[in-house]
């Protein structure tokens, strides 16, 4: 009898466990509908963001976001699609590779805020102001790391034979690589570059001393650059009830922006197989 | 025969520099924050890792309290999500069908994707008025008399604090908790839970005396690289923390941590001294957090051997 109290009570204590989990992403869904959709209409993405207390929109925020998302990720694709090649072509189990993978992913744990004081140094010191190529360099930075070993893991999965077809044919190596193991796990690569998106357009503390924010629409990476997460940060922050309103909408935007991404980046993999 | 401009030679070497950018990058990171805090470094010597002094105005700095803040938090937050995580992870790998699992799961993911400026939203609109209406005030009128729980409960009911900031980046940190330990179950042979059912045991044996000590080394690994996570994060931090420096034996006043004093204080700091000790604030956090996340790789990478 007490055993199988005891058993019910860790059952319901698990079940208690999950319900907290899935009730608090729940609470904050909720919380960003009921006050993220009183802000949003027309206005929010064709006006630039309003002067203290006034009225105006999220435009020139948005832009900001997506062009230092885009540089970002178009400087830490190449890259990382490179190195985690050479991880998973070249370097394997060898010692560099080792050093190498570890320090990956320690840059992959390095708290975002100390990518933005270094870029800081590198950049904004150096260039003498903050700029929207400082604020994309630190993305890239964020990026690179998930790029890489996304890329290394999906390359282990290429059957040797595959690459073996390719040798046997008389193929160099570098096309085997191009042609056939970038073909074959396209998708997965994918997967992990739309992930990393996911990932830095979120990133705010990044953003704060490298992009700054601005008040005005700008398409210019050389200045700085009005972007979605600084400003719902200062919006939030502020006394003024227009401000919190634009930020709590912010908010919602970005949310759903981030969590849909998520949610292609794993429903691309099976609508691939389902088609072939 | 190695031709320098054929096509493999060319690849090969575009793939390693790229590899190699990995860890020049590190060490670029790692000596800008040791040149950017050195003029800290070199005025306060040790007493900058031992002092409590802020003030921007004498230009005294030390890290003592951010750093109090970053490790009292990240603590509570790990030993908050370590009992849920663990319920959670039990529950969707053992307890429930298949078919609920994996929705639930998905969703737990999604919690990990949420970005942490929103945590901090949530945290500061949301859950500290509740927070403190629900607890901070119950707390102060009942357990006041209470040896240690009357020292840590104590003060003002302002919602912000540590205890606060611990709670958030629990919630931050159980996804990644619960999906480590739902992977290290899934490791335990079959057999294993087979044989003890078959002495007759209940699923709360099994799973209590037989599957947890099998796995105790990965939850450790968890553990603490979930604490990892916890040290560095930032935004969530800053909206609930309160700013406050100092260091209080209760958990309800606020406090400071080193990512919410660099996020708060970088841009308004004018001193060149005053940078140069937030950049010190930032290699004290890049040290923990590297040895602290370079302990839970080996450990994990051990395990999976």
């Amino acid at each position: 009898m007490i055993r199988k109290f005891k058993n019910q009570l860790f059952k319901l204590a698990c079940m208690a466990s999950t319900a907290i989990g899935l009730g608090i992403l729940v609470l904050i869904l909720f919380t960003l509908f009921q006050k993220g959709m009183a802000g949003m209409n027309l206005a929010l993405f064709t006006e630039v963001t309003p002067g203290p207390g006034g009225e105006g929109g999220l435009l020139n925020a948005i832009v900001g976001s997506v062009i230092m998302t885009g540089i970002g990720i178009l400087i830490a694709t190449p890259i990382g699609i490179l190195a985690g090649t050479w991880l998973a072509e070249y370097g394997q189990n060898s010692k560099t590779a080792d050093s190498i993978r570890f320090l990956n992913g320690m840059l992959m744990s390095a708290p975002s805020i100390l990518i933005g004081l270094f870029v800081y140094e590198i950049v904004v010191v150096t260039s003498g102001h903050f700029s929207g190529w400082a604020g994309a360099i630190a993305l890239a930075i964020i990026a690179l790391p998930v790029i890489i070993s996304t890329t290394e893991e999906m390359l282990k999965l290429v059957p040797v034979q595959l690459r073996e077809a390719g040798a046997g044919l008389g193929t160099p190596k570098w096309r085997v690589t191009l042609q056939l193991s970038y073909r074959a796990v396209g998708t997965g690569i994918v997967t992990g570059i739309l992930l990393s998106i996911a990932r830095i357009s979120g990133e705010t503390a990044p953003l704060l001393f490298t992009a700054l924010n601005s008040s005005f629409m700008s398409v210019n990476p050389n200045e700085p650059m009005a972007n979605l997460p600084v400003t719902i940060y200062q919006y939030a922050m502020s006394p003024y009830e227009s401000w919190n309103q634009l930020a709590w909408s912010g908010a919602l935007l970005i949310t759903m922006a981030i969590l849909l991404l998520n949610v292609m980046s794993r429903a691309l993999p099976q609508l691939k197989k389902r088609r072939s | 025969m190695d031709f320098p401009w054929q096509g493999d030679t060319l690849f090969r070497r575009a793939c390693f520099v790229s590899a190699g950018l990995i860890s020049v990058l590190m060490f670029c990171i790692m000596l800008s924050l040791v040149m950017g805090a050195y003029p800290a470094l070199a005025k306060f010597g040790l007493s900058f890792f031992t002092s409590t002094d802020w003030n921007p105005v004498t230009e005294e700095f030390g890290a003592l309290n951010a750093l109090y803040g970053t490790i009292v938090s990240s603590i509570i937050a790990v030993a908050l999500a370590l009992p849920v995580g663990l319920g959670v992870a039990i529950f969707l790998s053992e307890l429930c069908p298949a078919a609920i699992s994996k929705p639930l799961f998905i969703a737990i993911e999604l919690l990990a994707a949420v970005p942490s400026i929103i945590y901090g939203m949530w945290g500061l609109f949301v859950f500290a008025p509740w927070f403190s209406d629900g607890f901070q005030i119950w707390a102060s009128e009942h357990l006041s008399d209470v040896p240690v729980l009357g020292t840590i409960f104590t003060g003002p009911p302002m919602g912000v604090g540590l205890l606060t900031s611990g709670i958030i980046l629990a919630f931050m940190i159980l996804p990644i908790l619960t999906s480590l330990i739902k992977e290290a179950l899934s490791t335990v042979p079959k057999v294993l839970r087979e044989a003890t059912y078959g002495i007759g045991a209940t699923q709360f044996e099994v799973i209590v005396k037989v599957l947890l000590p099998a796995i105790k080394g990965p939850i450790f690994g968890a553990l603490i690289l979930a604490l990892g996570r916890a040290l560095g994060e930032t935004m969530a931090i800053t909206f609930v923390i309160g700013g406050a420096q100092s260091i209080d034996a209760s958990l309800f006043m606020p406090a400071t941590s080193i990512s919410a004093s660099i996020a708060n204080q970088f841009n308004e700091a004018t001193g060149d001294m005053h940078i140069s000790a937030l950049i010190g604030l930032g290699l004290v956090l890049f040290m923990i957090t590297f040895v602290v996340m370079g302990t839970a790789r080996v450990m994990l990478r051990r395990k999976a051997q």
